[in-house]
């Protein structure tokens, strides 16, 4: 096999594979049922989830915790806005009010140190729960509210906008300037801020656009469910499974978030149904031996497998696993 | 008649603080000197709480007594986790930051483990059992028995822990490990056990703050988390590492939850959030941190 073939291959086989998952993905209202498809939707939705968080969190380092907090603001504006304004609109605005609300929140913590900023996202989201909660009791003198109804179809084809959004700016900014600076802080901020990167504003930035995504894929889910309330909407769930499903999937490779999502998110909706007591037992099981055994995740894993193969192979041994 | 308000407020916001100051000062041991910010910190006290109620009500055993049965149990669990857990992931981590945060998420899947473990055996519903429900004249106020017994026992563990921590071989280490893990090491002190032990008196006084709490308080399986948010903003008030700063940061955070609470009772937790977003803007080292 001659250079030019191994790097043409190299390069041609992940774009073809996404390539043929997107069309898959585009085109499956065409062939899986209606109930089947807002199953779909909720991978594409938790995928969305762990990938905007790896987003930030992967190259710069920090614990957020923050996502089930803006995929809750996010649910909020659809919940309230729901009937005034068309549905993008709507959904434009939940992205939008996520992205203020980390502006301020980054302006105000990413200076502090990693384990800080985890708990202060963390409080985040108990914090907007319970003031929501006293201005329902004591100001509005109501509990939760009722969101409008969207169809399934429509639900699955705005997620996946959303998705394919989200792809498309990753891979633009990973290219870019701004790319290359989030992952410079990653590698050492004090070097970076040293050659002139502006290091705080790199961080919130990239903390916000992160936002913005898990604000829109609250405001389309908002619709699956009829009534929300600060309970539902504020689940801190949402803010572990993205950091589960990325750590599990591998942070060391742009794809290694979507397949740990993608793998996470289809095993939930089978505990769920299936063993609906023990669900939670088995999630706090699972992240404790990933942390231990897997640190670089599924695709750590598997490429040390390959390396061992390979190794195996040239010396004429098998290994023996 | 508004002395006498104030009065009450702040006699309410000792006796909470009591139990806070245990919690925090548990808390305090396993992230100050063992570097663990352990998020099922709270499932201990969950475990103290509904296992002194199992007792209480099965066997009629005094929650006084309980606490010589919840105590090792929590220390022995909490023992066995760092030995096994915490100390694998010690080692394995190229930093401590890295440390740190790896130590956390497995917190967090602990915190899943006791909690939906605990949901399984006891079920969900709230429970409680009546000790020393009497009114007690105290200071002018009038306040139920158990919550004074609660008070003192809190001020009587803590003083002791205090103690030992300052007068004796062990706590020595302790301190030293606190200051600087490594450089004790090189000193002599075997400093997988010491932190092993460390984290286990941090589960012991969070077991002896559930038996506690379970004399005034309603009990139930998702308790904990509440728990570990408070002793998490004690831990940051107080400064990280020090002991008497969170044992007097309990007793701030439950003054200033009760002014909040005597005002409008739903929003005392969001108070502490915003103290310990001020907290964290202003003073990240705490008010005794260095």
């Amino acid at each position: 096999m001659n250079m030019t073939t191994f790097t043409s291959k190299k390069f041609l086989v992940p774009w073809l594979t996404s390539l043929i998952l997107l069309v898959l993905l585009a085109t499956a209202p065409l062939y899986i049922s209606s109930y089947n498809i807002i199953l779909v939707a909720a991978i594409v939705m938790y995928i969305i989830l762990t990938v905007s968080w790896a987003f930030f969190s992967g190259p710069t380092g920090y614990i957020s915790l923050a996502t089930a907090a803006f995929f809750g603001v996010g649910i909020y504006t659809t919940a309230v806005l729901g009937k005034a304004l068309p549905l993008l609109a709507v959904i434009a605005a939940g992205g939008l009010v996520s992205f203020v609300l980390a502006l301020i929140v980054g302006a105000i913590t990413l200076r502090l140190r990693g384990i800080y900023f985890a708990i202060f996202t963390f409080g985040l989201v108990e914090l907007i729960k319970h003031v929501l909660l006293f201005w329902e009791i004591t100001v509005t003198g109501t509990r939760g509210r009722f969101v409008v109804l969207v169809d399934n179809i429509t639900i699955y084809y705005v997620v996946f906008g959303i998705f394919v959004l989200l792809l498309l700016t990753a891979y633009l900014i990973r290219r870019s300037k701004f790319g290359l600076a989030m992952q410079s802080i990653g590698d050492n901020e004090e070097a970076a801020a040293h050659t002139g990167v502006n290091v705080t504003m790199v961080k919130i930035l990239t903390f916000a656009v992160s936002a913005f995504f898990i604000g829109a894929v609250g405001g389309i889910m908002a619709t699956r469910w009829t009534y929300v309330d600060p309970y539902v909407a504020f689940n801190p769930l949402f803010s572990f499974l993205p950091v589960l499903m990325a750590i599990f999937g591998g942070l060391g490779q742009f794809y290694g978030p979507i397949i740990g999502a993608a793998i996470f998110a289809y095993l939930e909706e089978l505990l769920l149904t299936k063993f609906p007591y023990y669900y939670m037992l088995i999630f706090g099981i699972i992240l404790v031996v990933v942390i231990l055994y897997l640190p670089d995740g599924l695709i750590g894993l598997m490429q040390r497998l390959r390396q061992r193969w390979q190794k195996g192979g040239l010396t004429g041994k098998h290994a023996n696993t | 008649m508004l002395i006498g308000r104030i009065f009450d407020i702040l006699v309410a916001g000792l006796l909470m603080g009591g139990i806070y100051s245990l919690i925090a000062m548990g808390l305090s041991l396993q992230y100050g000197v063992a570097r663990v910010l352990n998020i099922a910190h709270g499932e201990f006290i969950m475990l103290g709480a509904i296992l002194t109620w199992t007792v209480y009500t099965a066997f009629g055993i005094n929650p006084l007594v309980a606490l010589a049965i919840c105590g090792p149990i929590t220390f022995i669990l909490g023992f066995i986790i760092y030995r096994t857990m915490f100390t694998k992931l010690r080692t394995s981590s190229p930093s401590p930051a890295v440390f740190e945060a790896n130590s956390m998420l497995a917190a967090f899947g602990l915190y899943f483990i006791i909690e939906n473990i605990a949901l399984i055996i006891w079920g969900s519903q709230m429970r409680g059992y009546s000790y020393l429900n009497v009114g007690v004249n105290f200071l002018g106020t009038v306040f139920a028995a158990n919550r004074l017994v609660a008070l003192i026992s809190a001020l009587v563990i803590g003083v002791i822990f205090y103690i030992i921590l300052i007068r004796t071989r062990l706590g020595k280490a302790i301190r030293a490990a606190a200051e600087d893990s490594t450089t004790a090491g090189l000193m002599g002190v075997n400093i997988n056990q010491v932190l092993a032990l460390c984290f286990g008196f941090g589960a012991l006084l969070a077991g002896f703050a559930g038996v506690l709490v379970s004399m005034c308080y309603p009990i139930y399986a998702t308790m904990g988390l509440e728990y570990t948010l408070i002793a998490i903003i004690v831990v940051v008030l107080g400064g990280l590492g020090s002991i008497p700063g969170s044992f007097i940061g309990g007793f701030i955070l439950g003054l200033i939850g009760s002014i909040v609470s005597s005002w409008q009772p739903s929003l005392a937790i969001a108070a502490y959030y915003v103290l310990f977003m001020l907290l964290l803007l202003v003073r990240p080292s705490g008010i005794f941190g260095k």
